[in-house]
């Protein structure tokens, strides 16, 4: 009986808060108001969400989201294995100061860059020291791919860090006796094993750079248009929640089937994915 | 020899790069200009008009009161709910683990969008309320994820061994399961704080006039440039981070030995 009362809430508010709002959304994005005030179902706001201006958006969010993601594999990984070998004196430290700007407010780590790159910020400042012209850094699209790989590096690293840990050590030990290279050890060993680590700190660094829009707002102002700003636009500018609904849904798509995916290419061992953030 | 250099180049590069912005804002921070093109001086000024800022210091009570409530009420309500989980059908159970992880999978600015349909819909003005709503619902699957598996360690005729010596279920569930999953709530009260305190996305959208989150106030700002006082802001919460951190590290030493 009381195991029964003590989730009562939980269901409640799982139902109330977490089931039923994204019903709504649903709802909201499969029914369309005509000019006398009817409301009919159709996916009119779904087709809509396919117009070449929407596809360009839809795109060019997947293309920087991607290009960030891979950025932070490439500068994260040798990271993660410097930080995973580096003596157990300084390793804990260092791994602490590896988090601390992550622990920092996300709003922070991001105008930090606007005081660097703007048009007086600090480069064009180093720049206009030497003699030099000055550059329109900031609102470009490189500016908000480094505010993605500046924000979300440390979500790459750690899960790798953490299997990299974790991997037993006479494997390693037994390729180097058996003969095997550096490279080989690496790309025979090191890097299959760790592959659960950089799957999920590859979802972990796509989800939030594929629908941010904070990012985009401080660093590109207002027209640089990605997922997260249409949807953010359609609710809080235009009022047309039904459209902005269906992008939402669309989105939402796109996020759970990649994880689906990548929950199928690292195999169905959770225990693995190194999920020690915390 | 070449490797162990270029490691420790690349480590410096590394760290470089996360804390040059942060260093950036410390420097300026107490620079007596309004310009971080040029260095004007040696000032106090930001700090102080930070804490004449009405804005700031009125956004960070509300930061502090949301994040009490929201990680109260949900340590409380996840705590229960993984106690309820524990001794549910395995199919039951599964079912529910699933929505719960809805909220940690979803984009925030899906869960941020669907909460402010509901309050829309439900009638009820954005504002305080509606936010730490909002916090509780974010907070409430990290809890239930940090406790269930004390339950899960716990062994399983503990609560049917208590209560059959005579003990009421809410006797039990005090004196013998609360000692075996106090770490769990710990652990879980701690992540909803600290997720509460960092929110931006979900607060922006379920937050109305009057009432905004050091987030909500950083991001109004910084959209009309630069501003001295939020320099002045990120190094004090600098500071504070890395000192709680610096004493979190010393503890978890402690402990280990």
């Amino acid at each position: 009986m009381i195991k029964r009362l003590a989730s009562g809430p939980y269901l409640f508010w799982l139902i109330m808060f977490i089931i039923v709002p994204l019903l709504m959304v649903f709802g909201y994005s499969i029914v369309q108001t005509d000019s006398s005030g009817n409301l009919s179902v159709s996916f009119s706001n779904f087709a809509r969400a396919f117009d070449p201006i929407y596809i360009t958006v839809l795109g060019r969010s997947l293309k920087i989201a991607l290009e960030a993601t891979a950025i932070c594999l490439l500068m994260g990984y040798p990271m993660a294995m410097i930080l995973a070998k580096m003596n157990v004196k300084y390793r804990t430290f260092a791994v602490m100061m590896f988090v601390v700007p992550m622990w920092m407010n996300f709003l922070l780590r991001t105008y930090a860059w606007m005081t660097i790159l703007g048009k007086n910020g600090v480069l064009n400042g180093i720049l206009s020291f030497f003699g030099l012209p000055q550059v329109q850094f900031l609102y470009s699209e490189g500016a908000v791919l480094l505010g993605m790989v500046y924000n979300f590096l440390p979500f790459m690293v750690l899960p790798i860090y953490t299997v990299l840990m974790k991997m037993d050590s006479s494997l390693i030990e037994a390729a180097e006796d058996l003969g095997g290279n550096k490279v080989t050890v690496f790309s025979k060993v090191i890097l299959p094993l760790s592959i659960p680590g950089v799957l999920s700190g590859v979802s972990m660094v796509f989800m939030p750079a594929v629908s941010t829009f904070v990012i985009s707002n401080l660093l590109y102002g207002g027209q640089y248009m990605l997922i997260g700003n249409l949807i953010e636009q359609q609710y809080l500018v235009v009022n047309d929640w039904n459209f902005g609904s269906a992008v939402a849904m669309i989105l939402m798509a796109l996020i759970l089937i990649s994880m689906a995916v990548m929950n199928k290419v690292g195999g169905d061992n959770p225990e693995d994915r190194g999920t020690g953030l915390w | 020899m070449v490797g162990k250099w270029l490691k420790r180049l690349y480590t410096i590069l590394m760290f470089g790069f996360l804390y040059a912005p942060i260093a950036v804002l410390a420097i300026f921070s107490f620079n007596d200009s309004k310009s971080t093109a040029k260095w004007g001086g040696f000032t106090f000024d930001w700090y102080k008009s930070l804490f004449q800022n009405d804005l700031i210091m009125r956004s960070l009570y509300y930061t502090i009161l949301v994040a009490i409530i929201a990680s109260a009420i949900s340590t409380l309500i996840g705590t229960f709910a993984a106690f309820g989980l524990y001794y549910m059908k395995p199919l039951k159970q599964k079912v529910l683990l699933n929505v719960n992880s809805l909220p940690i999978l979803n984009p925030d600015i899906v869960t941020g969008i669907s909460l402010m349909t509901l309050f829309v819909a439900l009638n009820i003005k954005l504002g305080l309320i509606t936010m730490i709503l909002a916090h509780v619902t974010f907070c409430i699957p990290y809890v239930v994820l940090s406790v269930l598996p004390k339950f899960k360690q716990m062994p399983s005729e503990m609560l049917e061994a208590a209560m059959d010596l005579g003990a009421t279920p809410w006797y039990a569930f005090r004196k013998v399961i609360y000692p075996e999953i106090k770490p769990g709530i710990i652990t879980g009260a701690l992540i909803a704080f600290t997720l509460s305190i960092d929110d931006f996305v979900i607060s922006f959208f379920n937050t109305g006039s009057g009432v905004s989150n050091l987030s909500i106030a950083i991001y109004s700002m910084a959209r009309r440039g630069i501003k001295p006082e939020i320099n002045a802001l990120s190094t004090l919460m600098f500071i504070t981070v890395l000192i709680l951190l610096l004493i979190l590290n010393k503890r978890t030493k402690i402990e280990e030995i």
